[in-house]
């Protein structure tokens, strides 16, 4: 290829630094903003790019106890527990889709990919969730999500593209449809799992809408319906008001955006290298 | 998806014997012999049919006065006549109307952004500079739009950084945030923020498709980057584009939900009330349940009309379509 010209290098530069900024920035400002002191958020008029000062306090003001570490605490185990649920549901229905010629194996796929077209509406699906029993439950968080379709689709496509040589190979050694799934394509498929893993975990800790619908009682309120009421809804931190001495209503509110932001970020960088082969893999497959 | 390729598919072609001993066994033999498949399967297969049947099935409350108190069963039917007072109510066709605006934004501004992201990404040659900036603009896919609405809040609210920037100018403040007149550019940008970096992934997937060879031959006969990208890398992956482009008009009604329940406030409904946001404020918070379901009843019902149209348009390009499996 044809070396670029000069000007050619420093547009593209110029470019590649104004979107890396547009990102970045934004999470910054909220990151300086809740560590900065009150009075450094006040003069600043709400809010910092770099603090004269750092302090943690926002932090330990939130997390020692209240609404907030209680969501914290509410939003990590639905999501722990949400994503474990899912992967066993979507691996199981999926591995059974990906073999041929199982007994009932055609409507199976039918019945699953006509959802795909027609999702169930929010009104419907409230009934259900009231029908079920699932009301001012946790599960609620949970069961309504279980299995995604697309999650399902891209899985399964990964199934499919692992040589039916290496089954047959374990079929012949007197492997079951258990032994197989374990030791043959479990062990090939991390990329996948780790991906779709990644997607249910996602998912799960940001929901936040659904919480608002199925919980009468705000206790049990997961991290990003906490967080909505400070952001839209205009509700301020109880426990800070009367303490504007040692933190700032702004630094609190970024100290929670940053604690809902943080999980993610920090799994990010490890599952970030299974994303293409992960999803365009099992995407083209299907 | 179509009924005769799945039976062919199941069987196999004739003259060839079956190599499955249990393919000609009968049912409940084979139920045994693929039992343990089954069982795997059955709890997917009971979310599906509790979740999505079961509330397909209390779909029919769109044709029913649902009173909560009495449920499904003791609730009295009305036949169409949610349907009718759909097209006479002015402020459905008002969320009609926003929802259409919207969604005609997105598809000018947001559908070419991640084309233009991905050429750019594609074009830096450094390995180690491209996945850095990958895993940069790949994040916000993955924060929740409380997040991203905060950020916009934090950026360009009225006491935010922006503002501050143009009154240390000694400029005016803008209002942005809740400005019914910027409301649509400031949805549409904060999608682009969100999903722009992640959606470039598929175009760069068919990017690094593109043959090495056709831009050396046009580089050598003095074409320039541009060049290359218009006569070269577009016609390339043109399949890609079109399908993604005849995919997302299937979609063209599914704007999303969560963005626009966080900011409608912000604006009012007469800017800011959309179609999803419409059912549940009439479904939640007026309880008006049989009206709110019609009106979901009636997006879905024109969502499938839509994608099996795209769907269709796509086979009829020769790509494959999204439920071709």
């Amino acid at each position: 290829m044809g070396r670029p010209t000069p000007a050619v290098r420093v547009a593209k530069a110029v470019a590649l630094t104004v979107v890396v900024l547009l990102v970045v920035f934004p999470l910054w400002t909220v990151l300086a903003t809740s560590l900065a002191t009150p009075q450094n958020v006040i003069d600043n008029g709400g809010w910092v790019v770099w603090p004269d000062e750092f302090t943690l306090s926002a932090y330990t003001e939130i997390l020692q106890g209240g609404i907030v570490s209680r969501a914290l605490l509410v939003s990590a185990g639905v999501t722990v527990i949400g994503t474990a649920l899912s992967l066993v549901c979507t691996i199981g229905l999926a591995y059974t889709l990906s073999r041929p010629r199982v007994y009932g194996g055609k409507p199976m796929l039918l019945l699953v990919l006509f959802t795909f077209l027609f999702p169930p509406g929010m009104v419907p699906l409230f009934l259900v969730v009231q029908g079920t029993g699932l009301f001012d439950r946790y599960a609620a968080l949970v069961l309504p999500f279980l299995v995604n379709v697309f999650n399902l689709v891209v899985m399964r496509g990964f199934f499919q593209s692992i040589p039916p040589e290496l089954v047959d190979a374990a079929r012949i050694d007197g492997a079951g449809e258990l032994g197989i799934l374990r030791q043959v394509v479990l062990p090939l498929s991390k990329a996948v799992i780790a991906v779709v893993g990644l997607f249910y975990a996602v998912a799960y800790w940001n929901r936040f809408f659904e919480a608002i619908i199925y919980f009468n009682d705000q206790t049990k309120w997961p991290i990003g319906t906490v967080l909505r009421q400070y952001v839209t809804g205009g509700a301020s931190l109880a426990e800070t008001s009367g303490e504007l001495a040692t933190t700032s209503p702004q630094s609190v509110q970024m100290a929670v955006v940053m604690l809902a932001t943080l999980p993610i970020v920090c799994v990010y960088p490890f599952l970030q290298r299974y994303f293409v082969k992960g999803v365009v893999t099992g995407a083209l497959k299907a | 998806m179509s009924m005769t390729r799945v039976r062919s598919a199941a069987t196999g072609p004739p003259g060839v014997p079956a190599r499955h001993e249990a393919d000609r066994a009968g049912p409940l033999r084979r139920l045994r012999a693929d039992r343990v498949l089954l069982l795997l399967a059955a709890p997917g297969l009971v979310y599906f049919l509790v979740f999505h049947y079961g509330a397909l099935f209390g779909t029919v409350l769109a044709f029913q006065d649902y009173v909560p108190f009495l449920g499904v069963s003791g609730s009295r039917w009305v036949g169409l006549a949610h349907f009718e007072r759909m097209v006479t109510d002015p402020l459905f066709w008002n969320a009609v109307k926003n929802t259409l605006l919207i969604a005609a934004l997105q598809l000018v501004f947001f559908f070419p952004a991640p084309l233009a992201l991905a050429l750019l990404l594609n074009s830096v040659v450094g390995d180690t500079l491209r996945r850095f900036v990958q895993s940069v603009v790949y994040l916000p896919h993955f924060l929740s739009w409380v997040i991203v609405v905060a950020l916009f809040q934090q950026m360009l609210g009225g006491a935010g950084v922006v503002n501050g920037w143009l009154s240390a100018l000694g400029v005016g403040g803008v209002a942005i945030i809740g400005n019914p007149d910027l409301y649509g550019p400031l949805v549409v940008a904060q999608l682009v923020w969100k999903e722009c970096g992640w959606a470039t992934i598929i175009f760069l997937a068919a990017l690094s498709q593109v043959d090495e060879q056709q831009y050396e031959a046009a580089a050598l006969d003095g074409a320039g980057w541009w060049r290359r990208v218009w006569h070269v890398t577009l016609p390339a992956i043109r399949p890609v584009i079109v399908l993604l482009l005849v995919l997302r008009l299937g979609e063209f009604l599914s704007i999303g939900f969560e963005q626009f329940f966080l900011q409608r406030q912000s604006v009012g409904p007469e800017t800011g009330e959309v179609l999803d946001t419409f059912v549940y404020f009439t479904g939640f918070a007026n309880g008006d349940f049989g009206y709110a379901a019609a009106v979901g009843l009636f997006k879905g019902v024109v969502g499938v009309v839509l994608i099996y149209t795209a769907n269709k348009v796509a086979h009829r390009l020769g790509e494959q379509g999204v439920y071709k499996s």
